[in-house]
């Protein structure tokens, strides 16, 4: 899940450099670097961009992977926008936003912030760092078997979650988890919450490093308290870093997979349902991979506008808090 | 790169000397933050210890005293069958070949991409970044069927294969990110140097710069091994046979299995959870470092 795409800021500088020339003196020119693209640009039209045009165009086509594709136009289209298995799974990509993106990010800020400046400061680094491995432990599993964990826990008979309930004598708590379409969503969401938190928290400890430790000695002197620091030291000085985790976190849920395919496949009825897992199930389960193309499409632009709006962003308040100095 | 505002810093007129006098007793405030990440911690460790816990005990253990209580006597029977009925030595094998294969050829790749990229600056780099960055951006469902048919054509679909190539290009377009950022700032003189000296570029690139970027290249590598290890879309869906599951795959095949009782899912988790476990204490520093490059650049 820790498909990290730390993003962007390597555009401006490439623009800004003034020496352009390649940084071996020599005969021969640039040209000769074309070489050493040849291997990573063969790779990489046929696994990705091949595929990707062909995917579109099979977004165009009525096709059960057997005949040749029979194109039909814009029908799987309009009947995407009609499809309200298509708008529950869109709208369970919210949820999976709050889970992976909205609550981690938040509880992140707040557990970095304790951990680097009262507990590593008054406690000890040991303290903090161990701390920290604790919570990053979930992100270096397989998401599968994150999701395996997790159920064996939910299971409905003699799961471990139900029969704590009982032995605590709140049995009327007990259901299904993932079986009812009341609590299946939530119980996902919950889930990834535990799988993500540790991402931000690593992310935001090793930005505050760099922020000045005077900083933070001159509001204590001043009288500031933890939270006062919070709001005017620390969520400012990691701005970018918060971009990056969220940029990257929200790809990560709208891509979400594993959790759902090993937990509810989507179920019960469209309580779980994401793009990811309804695509995977069109193309090989209900082999309309025509159709299956569209969902993988829509959610392939739907990335797309949502990186393009978070780089704007990220842009325009950077040169706003250039322009406000 | 600090983005807060400087004119804050009033500088304190003995520093040292108040660091000394506030290191000696936290408040009662800091006490309680204390605790309460402890707690947080204990919430996000319970399921580890409660699949540690339960993997050991027998289905009537289980049954008669509860998820949390300790095993009455030490039970391997669950372990060991699902230790036999995945063949787990074999699924073990799989994803280590595959993910070591798949840290090796992206590390390479990405060294040529960034040679060209960093130090040759060829024209229009920053549009080839992107347009490598897309490759790990996309949803893979978007590449998903077209390559499970042409691997099919070509007879390489249920072959480990199919997945090192395709996981070789997904990493190695992080890998050519990143990388080609570091050598963009490779310290002119040395190059300079063995230029002098008469080494061509080939020479310099294998004898010169890979040498001294070694521990970014350490961190690629098992970045790319745990990340292919833990992948799971892909090689669901082209390793088919048993012959040829990774771990993740193979345990999540037997889940739906109803013969499974509630102490051998728990085993099968636990048999999921240790070599990532393993591979966390071993390279946990290495871990930190690397997602720190990756973020605070």
């Amino acid at each position: 899940m820790a498909s990290t795409v730390p993003f962007v800021r390597g555009s401006r500088r490439t623009r800004v450099r003034v020496d352009d020339d390649e940084l071996i003196p020599g005969r021969g020119g640039r040209g000769v670097y074309w070489l050493y693209l040849l291997p990573g640009f063969a790779l990489l039209t046929l696994v990705v961009i091949v595929p990707l045009v062909w995917n579109v165009y099979l977004s165009f086509t009525e096709w059960r992977g057997i005949r040749p594709p029979e194109f039909i136009g814009l029908e799987n289209w309009a009947e995407l926008f009609a499809d309200e298995a298509f708008w529950a799974s869109f709208r369970n990509s919210l949820a999976m936003i709050v889970a992976m993106v909205i609550l981690p990010t938040g509880i992140g800020l707040v557990l970095a912030s304790v951990l680097f400046d009262v507990i590593g400061k008054r406690f000890g680094g040991r303290v903090a760092s161990f701390l920290r491995a604790t919570y990053y432990l979930p992100q270096i599993l397989p998401v599968a078997i994150a999701g395996i964990v997790i159920g064996w826990i939910l299971r409905p008979q003699n799961g471990a979650l139900n029969t704590i309930l009982t032995d605590l004598g709140l049995g009327d708590l007990t259901r299904n988890w993932l079986g009812s379409p009341d609590t299946a969503l939530g119980s996902i969401m919950v889930v990834l919450v535990w799988v993500q938190l540790g991402y931000p928290v690593v992310i935001f400890m090793a930005a505050l490093q760099r922020v000045d430790p005077e900083l933070y000695e001159a509001a204590e002197l001043d009288g500031a308290g933890w939270w006062d620091r919070f709001r005017s030291i620390t969520v400012p000085s990691i701005r970018p870093e918060v971009f990056v985790v969220t940029l990257t976190c929200t790809i990560a849920a709208l891509k979400v997979f594993g959790p759902i395919y090993v937990l509810t496949r989507g179920g019960p009825g469209d309580s779980t349902l994401v793009p990811s897992y309804y695509a995977y199930s069109e193309f090989f389960q209900s082999q309309q991979v025509g159709y299956g193309a569209t969902i993988a499409t829509a959610l392939t632009v739907l990335i797309g506008i949502v990186s393009i709006v978070f780089i704007r962003a990220q842009n325009a308040a950077e040169r706003k808090e250039r322009e406000g100095r | 790169m600090s983005t807060s505002s400087p004119s804050l810093t009033a500088v304190p007129a003995t520093p040292r000397k108040i660091r000394k006098a506030r290191g000696r007793r936290p408040t009662f405030g800091q006490w309680v933050l204390l605790a309460a990440a402890f707690v947080v911690a204990l919430v996000i460790a319970f399921p580890f210890l409660l699949i540690l816990i339960n993997s050991f005990k027998s289905p009537a253990d289980y049954n008669t005293s509860g998820p949390l209580a300790l095993p009455s006597s030490l039970y391997f029977d669950g372990l060991v069958a699902f230790w036999e009925r995945v063949n787990f030595p074999e699924k073990l094998w799989n994803s280590f070949w595959t993910s070591g294969l798949v840290a090796i050829f992206a590390v390479l790749v990405s060294v040529l991409n960034a040679f060209a990229i960093g130090i040759g600056r060829v024209r229009g780099r920053t549009w080839i970044i992107v347009i490598f960055l897309l490759a790990n951006l996309l949803p893979q469902e978007a590449l998903l069927y077209p390559l499970y048919y042409m691997f099919k054509e070509i007879g390489l679909y249920n072959s480990g294969w199919a997945v090192v190539i395709i996981f070789t290009v997904v990493q190695s377009a992080f890998g050519t990110y990143l990388l080609s950022a570091v050598y963009g700032t490779f310290p002119k003189e040395v190059l300079e140097a063995a230029a002098l000296d008469g080494a061509g570029r080939w020479t310099i690139l294998w004898r010169v710069i890979v040498p001294i970027s070694r521990p970014t290249l350490s961190v690629l590598l098992i970045f790319f091994f745990i990340w292919t290890w833990n992948e799971f879309l892909i090689p669901l869906t082209f390793l088919v046979s048993n012959a040829t599951q990774t771990v993740p795959v193979a345990i999540s095949v037997l889940q739906g299995d109803r013969l499974m009782d509630v102490t051998t899912t728990s085993a099968s988790a636990l048999l999921g959870v240790i070599p990532t476990l393993i591979f966390f204490l071993i390279f946990q520093r290495t871990l930190t470092r690397g997602i720190t490059a990756g973020a605070v650049k």
